[in-house]
């Protein structure tokens, strides 16, 4: 269906199912119990969940197929920002053409950068893309503070143009983004006893444009261009001894996935019209890298899952602080709550980069594929059926 | 032309700061075939031996003086370190004072057994998995690193101040026969730069005369072919992983003087040290030394007014500037050996 | 992994079924009924606090919020009371703000625009705070502040000092109680004079970004007023570390004056790096050399050590005011007593300002009669206060920004211990650093109208 085998059209549709009913998977606790903290069903969040989720599948399918690593992604990502703030600015605040402009400039910055980064292939590869990524960080950051508005950040303002909006409301404030009239930031709410869902237009778009972006990987991966990708991971000396240039292949998909990264970026700015410098720093060219390789680098959803796992560890665990703790553990006894405190205190709150940096080595060490092979095992359980050959035969194939 | 040779001074100093951890880098990465995203956090740890052993230095015991009162109205609290007790107030701060140097033989030991501890008990078993998993476990730890260390001695930086000795500055001009003043250059920095050149110089005499070396060398040429030859390299590699912590960490306790170090050091001088490792070519200790001291000398010139203002900015980008015109120029950096990481 | 899914989806969803059958379902548009965004309804208001919990900034994060959270247990009716006793309004009495108990959440801005951003909106979306405060640097105070002024809650600014917060970037529902760039160097010029003469020659160095601009801007205009000569101003990388090779070409330059626009570790290292080149004992122009770090505070001190002895710099608030300068600085000793008490060490001007803060918010609230914002925002325009440790202050509606008194401050020479880093030089009066609301190094942008949101 829909050109894809049975089993890639399951895993569409259960993509699809999880991400439209995200709403409530996301807060399974009732928003007045004490485990309310670990809900991540509000807007900001799962539209970052989706919108990484694209950044994450567009890295990919470069990396995960033909094994190049870049380590400057996140220089698309912020172009792609910047381009959307300025649609904002002088054109207008639907997001519709934000978005095209974000992702073709993405295009045309990612083809450039990767014409010439592909002449090198291997670690010379990842540090030549680095180096464009950090000095489009640097130069946003400082000289090019005119455009960018440098460390502030890019921000609409009242007296921007916009050519076919407004300037600014009636009652004197700065326009949102909609996608035709509807604004990107309503949401609603809906209370169904002590549980409470928020339904984001913003969420749905996308999440819309997340289950489209999948659904082009599926088709990339299964596709001709797809093996022939796959072919340049494998042994790309071969490939020139066919007489294959490979090297249209790779910018072909480097540019893709440079596409997605502005598609990505577009969206953040859509939902939240900031575009900073910090966007194209290496940390953040890093944190794609590890989102990928976390879920499992080659598959399908594994970059998705990585992408949700490290946003939710920046946005929930951050936020959890000793006051909370205390509520908590407020019904043992005094000195067990405060030992109890004190030995979880130095994980979260300003402590959530160490269980992140614990959980990387563990991941890494336990699932050796990524959060794919732990899901894969827990389906093994399930299934209660070894079924040896066929698993293997999974593993081996990591691009699948 | 003194402005010339005070850049060229500050590109020496800077590039033996990237030297020194390039070179612990390369012995990691570009020989042991580990992308060792830790490797900051080993120079930041070195920095915090100097830290350490001066904080352990000044441990005191604490009296109240009646006379004198606290910012809250109570009695004041007089801390005293044990050493001033022990040697006298003289001799007691002396020794506090030269904590810096003597961090260098306390932090040896130290590294040595953070490095046998990182590689026996983690990296070992990554040698044979893919590059994105050494990435992830290594990047990982760096972060606990970094945090454990940030969990004890906070975010803030820690003044490590050298020695008074050596805190002054030495008139260059004066020798070349110029006025006073002209070029004077921090006691420190001379010393930081001679002091790199020894552990260069030492690594290098290790590798290229001992018989260990020979091995070590031949193993990173053909590790199995060693292996047959009965000769157990992994025990070797355990050694040259400890040698590449202990350089990065002298690097760091020698640094701690020049800017007062913080737990996130390491992150900062990351990339750097990777972009100098693969800009020297991979594979290729000299070639990671010669490329530090080229990105030093060059950042160091493109920071002097008269470029920026022919070239806004460019003292923002100068390394990445360089990085690629190397990378296309010559696609295995400066001496990079044929074959080594370039799938 | 597909199966797994399916399992986990159902039974969530399960779950989900359940919990809508047991209750009717209301559906309601987020807080429709009561005109503005996160409208308290129950017995508690929801304050937000987001400051820098990673990063080269955490430090300070972590006293700002140890400040939060002095604040809030006084206003609930703990502890001593603090500044609660000095305020000159005496509307709040320890039964929280409008009767409601106050609560907060926390969440970590890493010094990032963006993540900080992603913080407020969890706050505002999730938690259902209705004010926004904190923050350590102004990219993420004027980022956060957008978002504010979007979301339709208020934001007390922390630690900001660009002039843009409350210039350019200006919002209907930020307001900073902080200083800013240009009454630094207003406060600073007079006593620069007074200490190095009115003849001297800069040479500044600059961290390449807005906030080191606008407070180049503002110095070199002051210092220039007075007849400085301004030789060279060079413009630093933000990623730098080592400032050798800026600061060796300085000696050479003619200049007898460095000024460091600097903050942070940037600053904690080229001060370093500038000390180590002999600056602070070199002769230039028959002359001792001097160098001025425009904005200082106790971290940077405590980062710095011993070089920062003799330099002079400027501070929104020092928690020995009130000792050195009497009366006028009064609250100062009663926040430098609770905060002492409970953590043990004085604290610093970022935690003064952010508890400042609160209390000036939850004292609007109060004499407003309401949450509304909009409300809030009309309380604190042109709002006249005193006992808060500043002495008398003003908030001014034009631009929300605070006039008060700025301290001039200078590293001491011996330190007794590592909290008593600066001592007070001078205090600048308020009306020497006010200045008019269109004045050229402010304009550009408008507060716009007040969002209530909704």
């Amino acid at each position: 269906m829909l050109g894809l085998g049975r089993k890639d059209f399951g895993l569409l549709v259960i993509v699809a199912l999880l991400t439209l009913l995200a709403p409530f998977i996301l807060n399974p606790f009732p928003s007045d119990s004490s485990l309310a903290q670990f809900n991540a069903g509000y807007p900001d969040l799962m539209q970052r969940f989706v919108i990484f989720g694209i950044f994450a599948i567009g890295f990919n399918i470069l990396f995960g197929l033909t094994g190049y690593l870049s380590f400057g992604h996140a220089a698309f990502l912020g172009v792609g920002s910047y381009a959307a703030v300025w649609m904002f600015k002088l054109l207008t605040m639907n997001v519709i053409p934000a978005i095209i402009l974000s992702v073709l400039i993405a295009g045309v910055f990612s083809l450039l950068i990767g014409y010439i980064s592909l002449r090198r292939s291997g670690i010379y590869f990842s540090i030549l893309t680095l180096a464009f990524a950090q000095m489009s960080f640097a130069l946003a950051y400082s000289v090019l503070t005119p455009i960018t508005n440098g460390e502030t950040g890019l921000q609409i303002a009242l007296d921007d143009p916009r050519i076919l909006g407004v300037s600014q409301t009636a009652d004197g404030s700065i326009p949102v983004t909609h996608l035709f009239g509807l604004e990107m930031r309503a949401t609603e709410v809906v209370n169904m006893g002590p549980w409470q869902f928020q339904f984001s237009a913003g969420y749905y778009l996308c999440a819309l444009l997340m289950l489209i972006a999948f659904y082009l990987a599926i088709r990339i991966f299964r596709s001709p261009f797809g093996m022939m990708l796959r072919a340049v991971k494998s042994n790309q000396q071969r490939l020139y001894y066919t007489g294959l240039n490979a090297r249209p292949y790779t910018l072909a998909a480097f540019v893709i996935s440079g596409m997605y990264a502005g598609l990505a970026g577009g969206l953040l700015a859509a939902m939240d019209p900031l575009a900073g410098a910090e966007r194209m720093q290496w940390t953040a060219s890093g944190e794609v890298v590890l989102m990928t390789i976390l879920g499992g680098a080659g598959t399908l959803i594994g970059p998705v899952l990585g992408a949700g796992f490290i946003k939710y560890f920046e946005n929930i665990f951050s936020k959890i602080n000793d006051n909370v703790l205390h509520g908590w553990f407020a019904f043992l006894p005094d000195g067990i709550e405060d030992a109890l405190v004190a030995v979880v205190h130095p994980f979260i709150g300003k402590g959530w980069h160490l269980t992140l940096g614990l959980l990387f080595v563990a991941v890494v060490i336990f699932l050796p594929g990524g959060l794919v092979e732990g899901g894969q095992r827990i389906a093994r359980l399930f299934r209660r059926k070894p079924a040896p050959d066929t698993e293997r035969a999974h593993q081996h194939t990591p691009a699948e | 032309m003194d402005a010339i040779i005070l850049q060229t001074l500050n590109g020496l100093d800077k590039g033996s700061a990237y030297a020194l951890i390039a070179l612990g880098l390369t012995l990691i990465f570009g020989t042991l075939g580990v992308v060792n995203f830790a490797h900051g956090a080993l120079f930041m740890i070195g920095a915090f031996c100097a830290v350490t052993l001066q904080r352990l230095l000044s441990a005191s015991y604490t009296t109240l003086d009646e006379t004198r009162t606290d910012f809250l109205g109570n009695p004041a609290k007089i801390e005293t370190p044990y050493v001033e007790a022990w040697f006298g107030p003289d001799v007691g701060a002396g020794i506090i004072e030269w904590s810096v140097p003597l961090a260098i033989l306390f932090s040896i030991p130290v590294m040595m057994l953070i490095g046998f501890a990182m590689e026996r008990g983690l990296i070992k078993h990554f040698y044979k998995r893919p590059h994105a998993d050494q990435i992830l476990v290594t990047f990982g730890l760096a972060i606990v690193l970094q945090e454990i260390i940030k969990y004890f001695y906070g975010a803030n930086p820690i003044p490590t101040p050298a020695p008074d000795a050596l805190t002054g500055s030495f008139d260059f001009g004066a020798l070349l026969g110029m006025d006073p003043n002209v070029i004077i250059y921090p006691y420190w920095r001379l010393v930081y730069f001679a002091f790199a050149a020894l552990v260069i110089g030492a690594v290098f005499a290790f590798l290229q005369f001992t018989t260990f070396g020979m091995v070590v060398r031949a193993g990173m040429a053909d590790r199995e072919t060693v292996g047959l030859l009965g000769i157990n390299i992994d025990k070797r590699f355990t050694i040259m992983f400890g040698l590449a912590a202990c350089v990065a960490g002298l690097a760091g306790v020698m640094y701690a003087p020049i800017n007062s170090p913080n737990y996130h050091m390491g992150m900062d001088f990351l990339v750097l040290s990777f972009v100098v490792v693969v800009v020297g070519g991979m594979g290729s200790l000299p070639g990671a030394v010669l490329a530090g001291f080229l990105l030093g000398i060059l950042e160091s010139f493109a920071s002097m007014t008269q470029v920026i203002n022919l070239i806004p900015g460019i003292n923002q980008i100068i390394i990445y500037v360089v990085a690629i015109i190397v990378l296309l120029t010559r696609p295995r950096g400066l001496m990079g050996r044929k074959g080594v990481m370039e799938e | 992994m597909t199966k797994t899914n399916v399992t986990r989806r159902g039974v969530l969803r399960t779950g989900a079924v359940a919990g809508a059958g047991l209750a009717l379902p209301t559906y309601l548009r987020a807080a429709q009924h009561e005109g503005f965004t996160n409208a308290p309804t129950g017995d508690t208001v929801t304050l937000g606090f987001n400051v820098p919990q990673t990063g080269p900034y955490a430090d300070e994060g972590a006293d700002e919020l140890r400040a939060f959270e002095l604040a809030v247990e006084h206003l609930n009716g703990g502890g001593d009371g603090g500044m609660l006793q000095t305020f000159s309004e005496k509307n709040l009495d320890g039964t929280g703000i409008l009767g409601k108990k106050v609560e907060y959440v926390t969440g970590d801005t890493q010094t990032k625009s963006d993540a900080a951003r992603a913080s407020a909106r969890s706050m505002i979306e999730k938690d259902g705070a209705v004010m926004i405060s904190g923050g350590s640097s102004s990219g993420v105070a004027v980022a956060v502040q957008g978002l504010c002024q979007e979301a339709g809650v208020i934001f007390m600014a922390g630690l900001t000092h660009s002039n843009d917060t409350t210039g350019k970037d200006k919002k209907a529902n930020g307001f900073r109680h902080f200083f800013n760039a240009y009454m630094s160097a207003a406060a600073l010029a007079p006593v620069l004079e007074s200490l190095y003469g009115a003849d001297r020659k800069a040479y500044h160095l600059t961290a390449d970004y807005t906030w080191g601009w606008t407070q180049q801007e503002s110095i070199q205009a002051a210092t220039e007023a007075l007849g400085w000569e301004t030789v060279e101003n060079v413009l630093t990388p933000l990623a730098a570390t080592d400032f050798s090779s800026y600061i060796a070409p300085v000696l050479q330059s003619g200049a007898d004056v460095l000024v460091l626009n600097h903050y942070g570790g940037n600053m904690v290292n080229s001060l370093t790096n500038a000390v180590q080149f002999g600056l602070r004992e070199a002769q230039a122009n028959g002359k001792d050399f001097q160098i001025v770090v425009p904005l200082y505070s106790e971290l940077m001190a405590r980062g710095a050590g011993e070089n920062i002895a003799g330099i002079p710099g400027s501070q929104n608030w020092d928690w020995k005011l009130e000792n050195q300068l009497g009366e006028r600085y009064t609250g100062t000793n009663a926040f430098v007593q609770s905060f002492g008490e409970k953590y043990g060490f004085p604290p610093s001007q970022a935690a003064h300002t952010c508890y400042a803060q609160t209390l000036l918010y939850a004292d609007a609230v109060t004499r407003a009669g309401s949450f509304n914002p909009c409300a809030v925002a009309e309380a604190l325009q042109d709002f006249e206060f005193d006992g808060l440790g500043n002495g008398p202050t003003t908030y001014r509606g034009a631009d929300h920004q605070c006039f008060k008194d700025v301290v001039v401050v200078r590293g001491k020479e011996n330190p007794e211990n590592e909290f008593d880093l600066v001592e007070i030089v001078e205090v600048t009066p308020a009306d020497a650093v006010t200045y008019e609301p269109d004045h050229p190094m402010f304009s550009g942008g408008s507060l716009g109208s007040c969002n209530p949101g909704a």
